[in-house]
């Protein structure tokens, strides 16, 4: 049996026949292309395949691909807009918040997807909020202190058009 | 991973899942799928047909009616923990809600599929136990009324029989001074419930206990009622002490299961600890309502 699936990834509609068992994270690295989504664990553990599925962060690996059938997602590929790198992004670059990398996609999308839930972030919170994802290098401080500059940055760009240089000022 | 091949079917009504669930004796109900999937990629679950749930919009539904809320069986972790109609209704589920598993997992996972999967080490159990819910099933027989006491029959095993549907849980409302808590050690690296306990309690005016309901997941095969220890509490002004010596006479269950995290021998004293916190914490909430 295949079936027929739509899914709007990072603005441009992915149609591909499929088996029923592909998971969401194999369309999206195999049939899409976007080889930035990592599997990781493959156990729903670790959090590397997070993506925005509808506006919600979901582990891509516990997900059969027929479910996300005319959903919206974004992808790590989404984030930066041309060159210029996300705040977040940016913010992670400035404050340590990778070693290997491999994490980082997740990490990104999970960190994304909680400043878009929760207006102000707190240490606690966001330590709380990333217990979906697992890295094995930095020890997570570097991680929660540029989620944290992305955030204040994010809520400072409301009166400051140019987050990328509230995040810069921050990390001073 | 690769799960075994499956047909796979999306159905928009409950009467419409439940007719094909008829049809299809080996086809699984699928709703967020963190239990089920994982299961299918070990193949440890192979199912021929999966009834993929997501477009029974039914089932998603939130409200409070003749003094009961009631809760769609597909309604995620995510919001019922973030529903300001269960916050103030039903506060023990909301709160229960927010310490399942990861933002990820609560995003997807479901409070019917979690009664319906009914793992030892999941939160929802215990609370529902705690609040004397009624879990309302379908199939094409019609529906029926299950109260979560006669709802676990052992280790992932429930009374829902093969082909019938989790639809809705129903919840009775209580006014008066009441007060709720849930408490667990965390597994440290599932998150999954070592042990959990969860506590609803009503106190009249001058302080004494009317009722106290004490659901525990973790311990044994299923989640249990702490009846025992709810009998001596009941009628009583309750203060920790009380609570400790009432913990004596914790149920003994036969079948703990440790780990390498956490023995056998040491969960009954976790559970004791656990029970007196989260009892703490409902004659806080009890308190803070009334004012």
């Amino acid at each position: 049996m295949h079936c027929r699936v739509a899914i709007n990834i990072n603005g441009k509609t992915e149609a591909h026949e499929i088996e029923p068992r592909l998971l969401l994270v194999h369309f999206i690295r195999e049939c899409a292309g976007l080889t930035g989504t990592h599997v990781g664990c493959d156990t729903s553990q670790c959090g590397a395949c997070t993506i925005g599925l509808n506006g919600l962060a979901v582990k891509s690996c516990t997900k059969f691909a027929v479910q996300a059938d005319g959903a919206e997602i974004v992808t790590i590929e989404g984030l930066s807009r041309g060159d210029t790198l996300h705040p977040l992004q940016q913010a992670f670059r400035d404050h340590h918040g990778l070693q290997c990398g491999f994490c980082t996609p997740g990490m990104l999308m999970a960190a994304k997807l909680m400043l878009d839930r929760h207006k102000q972030l707190s240490e606690e919170l966001i330590r709380h909020e990333l217990e979906g994802n697992i890295c094995r290098c930095t020890g997570y401080v570097g991680i929660v202190k540029a989620i944290m500059a992305a955030s204040i940055a994010t809520a400072a760009s409301d009166s400051q058009p140019d987050a990328s240089n509230a995040i810069e000022a921050s990390s001073r | 991973m690769y799960p075994a091949a499956f047909r796979y079917h999306v159905p928009e009504s409950i009467a419409e899942a439940v007719g094909m669930a008829a049809e299809l004796p080996d086809a699984r109900f699928l709703a967020g799928g963190h239990s089920l999937i994982p299961l299918m990629k070990q193949r440890l679950a192979q199912p021929s047909d999966l009834i993929d749930l997501r477009k029974v919009t039914e089932m998603r539904q939130l409200s409070a009616l003749d003094g009961q809320v009631r809760i769609g069986a597909a309604v995620t972790h995510w919001e019922a923990h973030s529903s300001a109609l269960l916050s103030s209704l039903c506060p023990l589920l909301s709160e229960t809600a927010g310490h399942i598993g990861d933002p990820q997992v609560r995003n997807c996972g479901t409070l019917g599929g979690s009664l319906a999967y009914a793992d030892p080490g999941a939160d929802y159990p215990a609370c529902i136990l705690a609040l004397n819910a009624v879990l309302v099933c379908e199939s094409l027989a019609g529906r029926r009324s299950i109260d979560s006491s006669d709802w676990f029959k052992g280790l992932f095993t429930t009374a829902l029989d093969p082909g019938e549907l989790l639809v809705e849980i129903h919840i009775p409302v209580i006014r008066g001074c009441t007060g709720s808590a849930y408490r667990k050690l965390p597994h440290p690296a599932s998150r999954m419930a070592v042990v959990g306990v969860a506590v609803e309690l009503t106190l009249d005016r001058a302080g004494v206990c009317e009722r106290i309901q004490i659901g525990i997941n973790g311990l044994g095969s299923n989640a249990i009622r702490a009846g025992d220890i709810e009998e001596q509490l009941i009628g009583r002004a309750i203060d920790d002490d009380l609570v400790a010596r009432a913990c004596a006479s914790l149920p003994r269950v036969q079948d703990i299961s440790g780990d390498r995290f956490v023995s056998a021998a040491d969960k009954l004293p976790l559970c004791r600890n656990l029970i007196r916190s989260a009892v703490s914490a409902a004659l806080k909430n009890a308190v803070r309502t009334e004012v």
